[in-house]
């Protein structure tokens, strides 16, 4: 009985993150906007797009591969099976076993690799400017939220995200600076994974300041209804990552009750929105960084985050 | 069955010879790979037998050849069962590759007579079991390579890269001489003997460091690297393959055998040699790949950078040892010699995948090729599997012996040394660092090579490669698969050389749920590459299956978009150099000391600008350059020797006579 | 494990240290002065805490020192000396960022590794803090070391200054008069680099120590 229910549960999960992923994105553009003194575009928007994009036709490049036409699969297979194994309204899930905390990073970072060649596939410049630029921005970011998990990890005592999540909901974790370090580095990854300002504008289609619009430059319809909402299901993972590690308060315990699981899902809608907030405020509040400002951004969270590990290295209660 | 280990490896050795007459006939190339695969995998088919039986029987043999109060004796423990395993998979994977490979070959009679030779040399490196036959199979492997290597001598790069090749294998040689002379055993060179002989903490200090030179300068250990990228892509891409991804496999063994068999218990500061070395030779190498724009030289790097890798892992678990942790010891050796076997398969299939493009298009340069998806897409599908491998990424092989190694650094902050808890979190930061530069250099390797437009018409004009090289890469690329995804079969292949070598191995994985692996305990960590696998393929499927059926499932062809601006010229993609420019602006000033020199032309004239990028090899000019300064020095010198006359000779016969009688009477 | 004061205190102690690398991090003169300011509020709240968990009301007026001065009036004049000089606003550094970051990493283990080894019989929150604060001393000397541009290095200076206030609170039973004269020391030490920047724009046209004004271009 308790296998059925934790199935049920896996399986509310993975929908909800896909449901709510395009809300969340509606969300932050929505404040931006209106934090810049516009109306922004409805809440719901995103989902409007992503509709009008799966019904069209697709236009392909004659010289794309058959590589170029299976990648939005599997980056939106990749991310969404990531996405599920994040604790969001309960931390009991089911084949949270399956994959710790560095296979998620790790998945992340194959969708990754899978989208840089697919800037590379139609033979365009600007698949090149954003496929260089995004393994040069990886290779300093994905250290970072390596190293920061082992800051985590070894306060924790383990890599599963699961346990991670209830260690830190319990009394047995102090404020210690480990932590504080590492959460600042994790926000300072979240931003350039994701493509926020001031790494990458989300919203821009220049060519100088492209990242990540640059490598899915010529992807149409259902492939760019994909890819897009790839990418809102990325952002999602990394805000309830950040909300599951530090902000652990209302989330569901392990075989708990229907009663505590709603107030889990309630919880983790409000920590998003917060977030979101937080997130809408920053990027209004900051210009985007040179390119090659980027490096030094991402290595002193890097260097945060290695902080962090040597601390608990050398003192136990730090 | 160590009779039967034998007889094949006298079997290769009596091949090679043949081969020189074999290399006259029409089909001779095809008739000695075949040969060489029956036999390889007849050695493959023992090891796997040895290392699967639950006795884990130890063979000995002695031979009266060699030195005749010490004769040759011939051992299979598991550690050399693990290895033979290793070296004949890949010696089959590469005989299978250049039975289609071979026919290219313009001169068979250089190559045929080598290529058994070289695979019965490292088979019975990893066989000795006495230092004396250990160092003779040392060198005739490395002869044969050298032979290999120098086969197309008319162009003038492989000459001096057989030159550099012969010069440094040479130093390892004399350094391993060197470590096993010093190890002595009592003047007994049988390791048996210096297995009981215990060494004091000095002698076994210098031992180490010696075989760390000896060894690593073989394995590519950085700074003694300098040959690899020079010799291996010069040698055929099917001994390529073998150099990369077996001999430095069995420079490992030379280390692993040493530092954890012979050597007994370590002291607190040999780990901290070996990860610091380690660390440095893992982002040193993927950093020199990153801008390379041969795409073997950019292979022959990267394998620096795993070996960095294997050094890591061994490097902790000498660390968990040395301050007993022994379970812990044998996660990081675990780790460790998985990421031998790993790399030794995806480095052979990157290899023959790119000897494979040089067949079909005559070019190594990535920025003369472009596009062979659609020329060569078996061999595509091929690569690209190998580069997702050596990327670390999930749910293939690569990734699973990195996390493993990351499990293991997890473990050290309850080592007491304090130099280790510095010295840890640091090696873990360059660890992580080069895999996520790894996956940067593959990206820009398959994409620039294989993806995009032809560059010239060589490339455009490409053909698909042959069916028994197809099916060796196609196999190699289904072994790196089930590693990833059944990954505890191999881990409790494992366990017996783990034990012998730390006492303990690591809990057994075969028969959890779903065949996860779970390295230390449950509560800990775990990972199920089964799981993983079968999700992303079914989530992938699932959502095409839905999309083409509820949404839209029209396509049409068009020129690309390009913001408008399309170019039919496929002189506007990248190339190598403009792809790794943004790390090369990151890490290039430090490292190589990088510069970019544009000359621009002066306003009104038509001439084009020009971009000049200079990169300097700071380890070869720090150390290489002025040792070969000293000793060209030195040696012109000591020339004038040759040059004297008969008195003079004479003269120095008579005091070197003199001085003699003179020690003899004081 | 030792309880929500210490805890909170060691926060404190390594968001200054946290601060102190924010200060390398920067290449904009106003966002160097902002990031001092934030410094020096840390500070001041490290050491109001201090005043609260050791119940010593003579560190409030420390804090308040420190708040009022280091926080405000420092920054705001610094300000104004820059707009009246006309000082190039961008800090050149000698190496590039990201090596001086690591540098100042290893300067943090360092002196962790001292501080835990010299001391091994003392209080162990005291000798974390102590580490925390040793490193901002040295991350302050960091900063002049690698820097140009004099207004940088006197910045420096000044976060070597609250490095030493917070080892000062950190052990207990500091007096107020230490405080005092470390604080009037900063000032008169302000006027003079003041003094002395007049001079070297007036006599070199410039206050870029060591090069000239010279065209730099992109970095290679």
């Amino acid at each position: 009985m308790t296998l059925v229910r934790d199935l049920i549960s896996q399986g509310l999960q993975m929908l909800l993150v896909l449901l709510l992923a395009p809300l969340l994105t509606g969300f932050i553009r929505k404040l931006k906007a209106q934090l810049l003194r516009r109306q922004g575009p409805p809440l719901l928007q995103p989902y409007r797009d992503l509709v009008r994009l799966m019904r069209k036709e697709v236009v392909l490049a004659e010289q794309a591969s058959w590589l170029f036409r299976v990648i939005p699969y599997i980056i939106f297979a990749g991310t969404w099976v990531a996405a599920s194994l994040v604790p969001t309204f309960g931390s009991g899930l089911l084949f949270s076993w399956s994959a710790d905390l560095i296979a998620i990073i790790a998945l992340l970072g194959s969708a990754r690799f899978f989208l840089a060649l697919a800037g590379m596939d139609v033979g365009t410049a600007f698949g090149g400017i954003g496929s260089s630029r995004e393994v040069m921005i990886a290779s300093l970011a994905e250290p970072a939220i390596l190293i920061t998990v082992f800051a985590v990890a070894m306060i924790a005592g383990s890599t599963q995200l699961s346990t991670i999540a209830e260690f830190m909901g319990s009394s047995a974790v102090g404020l210690r600076v480990s932590l504080g370090l590492a959460l600042v580095a994790l926000i300072i990854v979240a931003i350039a994974e994701n493509g926020r300002i001031p790494v990458d504008n989300p919203a821009t289609h220049l060519e100088l300041t492209m990242v990540h619009e640059a490598m899915v430059l010529e992807y149409s319809g259902r492939h760019l209804a994909l890819i897009d909402l790839s990418s809102q299901l990325k952002l999602l993972l990394y805000v309830s990552l950040i909300a599951c590690m530090f902000m652990p308060w209302g989330a569901a315990e392990p075989r708990a009750g229907n009663l505590a699981l709603a107030v889990g899902a309630l919880t983790y809608i409000g920590k998003l929105m917060t977030c979101g907030i937080l997130l809408a405020v920053f990027e209004t509040s900051i210009a985007k960084m040179r390119v090659f400002r980027i490096p030094e951004f991402l290595g002193a969270a890097l260097m945060l985050a290695l902080l962090a590990t040597l601390l608990r290295f050398v003192s136990g209660s730090l | 069955m160590m009779h039967a280990a034998l007889w094949s490896v006298a079997v290769l050795l009596a091949l090679a010879p043949a081969g020189i007459a074999l290399s006259m006939l029409k089909h001779g190339s095809a008739i000695l790979y075949g040969a060489c695969l029956v036999v390889t995998s007849a050695l493959v088919a023992i090891a796997i037998l040895n290392l699967l039986d639950p006795a884990h029987p130890v063979l000995n043999a002695t031979l009266p050849i060699g030195l005749p109060w010490l004769g040759a004796h011939f051992r299979i423990d598991p550690l050399a069962a693990f290895f033979l395993v290793v070296v004949n998979l890949g010696g089959a994977a590469a005989s299978l590759f250049a039975l289609g490979y071979g026919r290219h070959e313009d001169s068979p009679g250089r190559v045929l007579p080598f290529y058994p030779a070289y695979l019965a040399g490292m088979n019975i490196v990893v066989l000795s079991d006495d230092a004396f036959s250990f160092l003779v199979a040392w060198e005739f492997m490395s002869l044969t390579s050298w032979a290999l290597v120098v086969s197309r001598h008319r162009e003038a790069e492989n000459v001096r890269a057989g030159y550099v090749y012969l010069l440094m294998a040479s130093f390892g040689t004399l350094a391993l001489l060197l470590a096993f002379g010093v190890l002595g055993g009592g003047g007994h060179y049988d390791f048996t003997a210096i297995r009981a002989a215990h060494p004091s903490a000095g002698v076994a200090g210098a031992v180490l460091l010696l075989a760390l030179v000896g060894a690593g300068s073989k394995a590519g250990v950085v700074p003694l690297h300098a040959w690899l990228p020079l010799a291996h892509p010069a040698a055929p891409s099917h001994v390529s393959g073998l150099m990369s991804g077996v001999m430095t496999k069995v420079a490992v063994y030379g280390f692993v055998r040493i530092v954890f068999d012979l050597l007994g218990q370590p002291e607190w500061w040999w780990s901290m040699v070996v990860l610091a070395v380690g660390g440095i030779t893992a982002v040193m190498g993927v950093l020199y790949a990153l801008m390379q724009h041969d795409l073997k030289r950019l292979l022959a790097y990267h394998t620096v950078e795993n070996i960095g890798i294997i050094y890591i892992g061994l490097g902790l678990a000498l660390a968990f040892n040395a301050h007993g942790m022994p379970s812990a010891a044998a996660l990081a050796l675990t780790a460790g010699l998985l990421h031998v076997f790993n790399h030794s398969v995806f480095k052979s299939l990157l290899f023959f995948g790119s000897g494979a493009v040089l067949n079909a298009t005559g070019e190594r340069d990535m920025e003369h090729l472009g596009g062979l998806i659609h020329r060569m897409p078996q061999t595509a599908f091929a690569f690209l599997v190998g580069c997702v491998a050596i990327s670390a990424l999930p749910p293939l092989n690569g990734f699973v012996s990195e996390w493993l190694t990351f499990q293991a650094i997890l473990l050290s902050p309850q080592l007491p040394s304090w130099g280790l808890k510095f010295l840890v979190p640091a090696v873990g930061a360059l660890l992580a660092l080069s895999a996520a530069l790894a996956a940067a250099c593959f990206v820009k390797a398959f994409g620039i090579s294989f993806l995009g437009r032809a560059r010239t018409e060589a490339a455009a004009n490409a053909s698909e490669a042959d069916s028994a090289s197809l099916s060796s890469m196609l196999f190699l690329a289904l072994l790196c698969l089930i590693a990833g995804i059944l990954p505890g079969i191999f881990i409790d292949s494992l366990a017996p050389v783990v034990s012998t070598l730390v006492g303990v191995s690591m809990p057994h994985q075969i028969g959890l749920d779903w065949l996860t692996v779970v390295p230390i305990a449950e509560s800990r960590s775990s990972y199920n590459g089964l799981l993983v696998f079968l999700f992303v393929t079914f989530t992938g499927t699932l959502a095409a299956y839905a999309i083409h059926r509820l949404a839209s499932d029209k396509l049409r062809r068009a020129p690309p978009w390009d913001c408008g601006y399309p170019d039919p010229d496929p002189a506007i993609q990248y190339t190598a150099s403009s792809f790794a420019q943004p790390i090369r602006r990151v890490y290039g000033t430090t490292v190589f000391a990088a510069r970019e020199i544009g000359e621009m032309p002066p306003p009104g004239s038509a001439a084009p600008a020009r971009l000049h990028v200079e990169l300097h090899d700071l380890i070869w000019e720090a150390l290489y350059a002025p040792i070969a300064k000293v000793i060209t020095f030195a040696t012109e010198r000591i020339n004038i020797l040759q040059f004297l006359t008969i008195r003079r000779y004479l003269t120095l016969v008579f005091v070197a006579l003199v001085l003699l009688l003179l020690v003899l009477a004081i | 494990m030792h309880g929500l004061e210490f805890d909170v205190a060691h926060t404190l102690a390594g968001s200054l240290v946290l601060a102190s690398l924010m200060l390398i991090y920067q290449d904009r003169l106003y966002a160097l002065l902002n990031v001092y300011a934030l410094h020096a509020f840390v500070l001041a709240l490290s050491v109001a805490w201090q005043a609260f968990i050791q119940h010593a009301p003579h560190l409030y007026v420390t804090a308040t020192i420190a708040l009022i001065f280091k926080a405000i009036i420092i920054p705001v004049a610094l300000h104004r000396i820059i707009v009246r000089l006309g000082i190039h606003r961008e800090i050149e550094n000698v190496v590039g960022v990201g090596l001086t970051m690591i540098a100042g990493i290893g300067l943090v283990a360092l002196s962790m590794v001292v501080m835990l080894r010299v001391t091994p019989g003392a209080d162990p929150l005291a000798r974390e803090d102590l580490a925390f604060a040793l490193s901002v001393v040295l991350l302050g000397l960091l900063i002049m070391v690698t820097r140009r541009n004099a207004v940088s290095q006197v910045v420096g200076f000044m976060s070597l200054e609250n490095g030493l206030v917070l080892a000062a609170t950190g052990a207990k039973g500091m007096p107020l008069v230490v405080e005092i004269s470390v604080a009037f020391s900063v000032l008169i030490a302000f006027i003079v680099i003041g003094i002395f920047l007049f001079r070297i724009r007036e006599r070199f046209d410039s206050v870029d120590v060591g090069v000239l004004d010279q065209f730099r271009g992109e970095r290679r």
